[in-house]
């Protein structure tokens, strides 16, 4: 039988190398252990190493050629007693590979997904080749279990056969088919259906199996080909020994999460602006207001304002000094707001909710300590209404309270920014040429550059600070 | 006030009682109501109690046929009473467990004549009106006559014997398969209107049990349903049994006498003929109860006497539902009970969708069975499916030869394109508890090979289905 020698993988992650060299040629005696190729990726160079003896029939990927799937055949050897004249790619295999081939020319990362299966192994059960790793910085994977691995960078596709065979007919890709079968298994229907709503290419398969309907501006903006979908489960599973972990199933708002902001971390390109804020000009006017609460009839303070209601307000009120940062992006323009609309994240248990505080601009700082008093409360019983905590323009992310000092925060989309606020503390400051110690707050702002350049960013918190330092102006 | 219910049933038929047990599944207060027996005519009437009769029938045929295995059976006779006696007593003891699955699941059972006074409004449920029943005693433990309100009230109140005019049945010589059921006395001959599954069954009952039987089919195939070459195998396998059929033939006029029927028949041909029976059994289909249930006040739409659904059991009245034979054929027990879990399931908010109904199979219990699900070859080509048509038959497999049932066929039908299984058709010993294979193939979503692929066990009849999957791509081994 002829032996067939396919892309392989270097990594779990990799989808394609480059040919770069071929040190056998066709014709040449090779046995077990003999280097026959070299493999580029933007990592590493590896060396495809025969496993059989044999005599090198066919070279099918020509040196020097970019970009070749992995599992694509790319030579074939000519088993001892074979005339490697007459070979053929193997039996089953042999097949099935130029097919795959064909495929990822039309559709680049969908090889991977459904054929490759039965090409890991040859005939016999073998691995067909094996990878030498120069350098791996992913960690080596032991010779032959790559392939497996590999199979499949966006997971697998469950999919009937008659769905299957359909979607091949029809070129219809069904990674990006929804499937409303049992268990969410692809079925004929879902494959009519995706062809009659011309579903029959998807730019990013991985991303479109995730969210082939995500209402999300995004997916057009996204680079050609999609970004990776990260490793498989099956992938994860084999760095770590079986029982060192519990396997915790996914909710609803874990998936979103994931989604949403692995997608803003990619799609939406972030700079980040850290500014300290002086707090004790805040923190006066802040025991003032508060003394000066009136009572309730209970007895209790009519409101009692907290750090954050101020950064909200501030935010709010910075948002409408800045008109031009007071805009998300959308596809092929820029909506740009009138009012300011405020996000807070409230963590909960299990993750987090960030409602939203419309006209924050406008409205008094009680106002908000009451609506972000009502809001954090129904977030810890999941109670907010969808509208609650949709749109806004940037948010608040504020962890000082577990005395973080400074860090980043990824935004959430659609909106164009997000302020990681960090903890209040005395610092030691050089005020007039001497030391001084003052109260500090470090914050950073993340922000879209699609929409806001750093300029127009550096204005935005720069306004923030001014309003939280001269706080005064917050109350007029 | 009496109880308010989250789901109320009319009608306890197999539609009715599977609905009501999958809705308290889901946790629902859920109540069925029926008027004469748990379990409605495909237990009591139907499906059950004539394969009871024909399990009889194949007995006697078997002893009378003795001698081909080597066995003998001296002065074979029957007793009609005994033999109606154990039907009925099968249909006992399975509406006495339809009684305690109800019970064990908690829903309630209302006896008596239900009618819908109002759906769900608001906050405000509907209502349901009890009248009391005389058809039948209550079981143990039902609720009686009263006003009920329920969130969702599902209309499952079934068909009954479709009646030609001029040719009603009268209970003495013209029967329904009500009295078709309960013979005092086999009759000396038969006519049976009707060359459906219902009039085929009882036609091949009585000539097993050695009546004259002629079949009036007004179509020119007899299982008008069924695929031509089944039917046309089947036709030829009741002729040999003596059955006399006539299709394309029409009964234009009854005449009773005082011990007999004489019908007057118009064949295809034009020729007109008299033919006198002793009995006269109608089975020309089956018409939906539809009628006393309050569905005409409501403004329930129905079309050509069958309520109107989405295909998940909604009407066009919020709150309303209908599944089973009012809602549509096929009027199947299988299809009725499928549709009243999708019904539910989609009140429950789970993700349902419609029956597939080309999927949904059908049996016929006639010498030799009949069984099929989805197209027919000739059904297939008038959708413009490009066909790969495979035949295997049973003079080709071991086990029907030993068996000694070497006469059957079992047909398959694929899109050439796909690969998908469009149909699939048989006739022979057993081929009713062969179909099933096919059906769930039909629902994966098989191509050829994944039928090609599966190991069939050997020595079965179900061989033969693999062998027709084989013969349809030019692989068949053993023909």
């Amino acid at each position: 039988m002829p032996i067939n020698v396919l892309m392989p993988a270097l990594s779990p992650t990799m989808e394609k190398g480059n040919l770069a060299k071929w040190l056998k040629k066709e014709g040449d005696a090779v046995k077990s252990g003999d280097v026959l190729a070299e493999i580029e990726t933007d990592k590493a160079t590896m060396e495809v190493e025969a496993i059989d003896e044999g005599v090198l029939a066919k070279i099918v990927v020509p040196e020097g050629t970019a970009d070749v799937p992995v599992n694509d055949l790319i030579a074939v050897i000519a088993a001892e007693g074979e005339d490697p004249s007459s070979v053929q790619a193997a039996g089953g295999g042999g097949k099935a590979a130029p097919e795959a081939k064909a495929e990822a020319k039309s559709e680049p990362t969908s090889a991977a997904a459904p054929a490759p299966a039965d090409q890991n192994t040859t005939p016999g059960g073998g691995h067909m080749s094996y990878e030498r790793v120069n350098e791996a910085p992913e960690g080596a994977q032991p010779g032959g279990t790559a392939p497996q691995q590999q199979a499949g960078a966006g997971g697998r596709v469950f999919a009937s056969p008659l769905a299957r065979r359909i979607a091949k007919q029809e070129g219809v890709d069904l990674a990006a088919v929804e499937g409303s079968g049992p268990h969410g298994r692809i079925i004929a229907r879902d494959v009519q259906a995706a062809k009659a709503s011309g579903g029959t290419k998807a730019p990013a398969p991985q991303a479109a199996a995730e969210a082939p309907k995500a209402a999300a501006p995004a997916p057009k903006a996204a680079p050609a080909g999609g970004a990776p979908a990260g490793l498989t489960l099956d992938q994860v599973r084999g760095f770590y020994a079986k029982d060192s972990y519990e396997e915790v199933p996914l909710d609803g708002m874990r998936k979103t999460i994931a989604k949403r902001l692995t997608e803003a971390m990619q799609v939406a390109p972030h700079f980040y602006l850290t500014v300290d804020c002086e707090l004790d000009a805040l923190m006066k006017l802040r025991e003032t207001l508060n003394a000066s609460a009136g009572k309730d009839k209970d007895g209790k303070p009519a409101f009692k304002l907290s750090v954050n209601d101020f950064v909200i307000k501030a935010m709010g009120l910075a948002l409408t000094r800045v008109p031009a940062a007071n805009a998300v992006w959308a596809e092929d323009r820029v909506l740009r707001f009138k009012q300011a609309e405020v996000g807070v994240a409230v963590a909960i248990d299990g993750g987090l909710f960030t409602p939203v505080i419309r006209r924050a601009d406008e409205k008094t700082l009680s106002t908000i300590s009451k609506e972000m008093k009502d809001f954090a409360a129904r977030a810890r019983a999941k109670k907010l209404k969808p509208e609650e905590y949709q749109g806004g323009v940037t948010s608040v992310s504020n962890l000082g309270m577990f005395g973080i000092k400074h860090f980043t925060a990824v935004i959430n989309p659609p909106q164009s920014s997000i302020l990681a606020v960090g903890a209040g503390e005395k610092r030691v400051v050089v005020k007039d040429g001497a030391p001084a110690v003052v109260q500090v707050m470090t914050c950073t702002l993340s922000c879209d550059h699609r929409v806001l350049d750093g300029a127009l960013g550096a204005e935005l918190i720069a306004a923030f600070k001014g309003l939280i330092e001269n706080p005064m102006g917050m109350l007029v | 006030m009496s109880d308010t219910y989250d789901i109320l049933i009319i009608g306890a038929g197999p539609g009715g009682y599977v609905t009501a047990i999958r809705a308290a599944q889901l946790g629902y207060k859920t109540a069925v109501v029926d008027r004469e027996h748990l379990g409605g005519i495909c237990l009591n009437w139907g499906c059950i109690p004539t394969k009871a009769l024909l399990r009889s029938a194949e007995i006697y045929h078997y002893m009378q046929h003795a001698s081909d295995y080597g066995l003998s059976a001296k002065e074979v006779s029957f007793d009609t009473a005994a033999i109606v006696k154990r039907s009925r007593g099968v249909s006992g003891r399975l509406n006495g467990g339809v009684g305690m699955l109800l019970k064990k699941n908690k829903v309630d059972v209302i006896w008596g004549e239900a009618a819908v006074d109002s759906v769900a409004k608001g906050n405000q449920p509907g209502q349901v009106t009890v009248k009391e029943s005389k058809r039948a005693e209550p079981p143990k433990g039902a609720k009686g006559a009263g006003t009920y309100q329920a969130k969702h009230i599902i209309v499952a109140t079934g068909a009954r014997p479709r009646a030609i005019p001029g040719i009603e049945p009268d209970k003495k010589q013209i029967w329904t398969y009500y009295e078709a059921m309960v013979p005092e006395t086999m009759p000396k001959s038969l006519l049976v209107m009707g060359s459906g599954a219902i009039g085929i069954e009882f036609a091949s009952f009585y000539r097993t049990m050695g009546a004259e039987v002629t079949v009036v089919e007004l179509l020119p195939q007899i299982l008008p349903v069924e695929d031509g070459e089944i039917a046309g195998i089947a036709r030829k396998r009741f002729e040999k049994q003596g059955i006399k059929i006539l299709t394309g033939a029409k009964v234009t006029k009854v005449e009773k006498g005082a011990d007999s029927v004489t019908a007057t028949i118009e064949g295809g041909d034009g020729k007109t003929q008299q033919i006198t029976a002793e009995k006269l059994i109608s089975a020309v289909g089956v018409v939906g109860n539809i009628e006393n249930i309050g569905l005409e006040k409501l403004g329930v739409k129905i079309d050509r006497g069958i309520v109107v659904t989405d295909g998940l059991g909604r009407t066009n009245v919020p709150g309303l539902y209908a599944i089973g034979d009012v809602a549509g054929p096929p009027m199947l027990a299988h299809k009725a009970e499928h549709e009243g879990v999708i019904c539910v399931e989609t009140i429950k908010g789970l993700d349902t969708h419609p029956m597939d109904k080309a999927k949904i199979p059908g049996c016929t219990y006639c010498q030799p069975q009949i069984a099929s699900v989805g197209l027919t070859e000739a059904k297939a080509k008038e959708l413009g499916f490009a066909v790969k048509v495979g035949r295997f038959p049973f003079a080709g497999n071991g086990k029907a030869i030993a068996l000694g049932e070497p006469d059957g066929l079992v047909k398959t039908v694929f899109d050439a394109k796909t690969g998908q299984l469009l149909g699939a058709h048989m006739v022979g010993a057993e081929v009713t508890e062969l179909i099933q294979g096919y059906v769930v193939a039909m629902n994966l979503e098989s191509t050829e090979e994944e039928l090609m692929h599966t190991v069939f066990p050997h020595p079965t009849l179900s061989e033969m289905m693999h062998e027709s999957v084989l013969d349809a791509y030019g692989k068949v081994i053993h023909t």
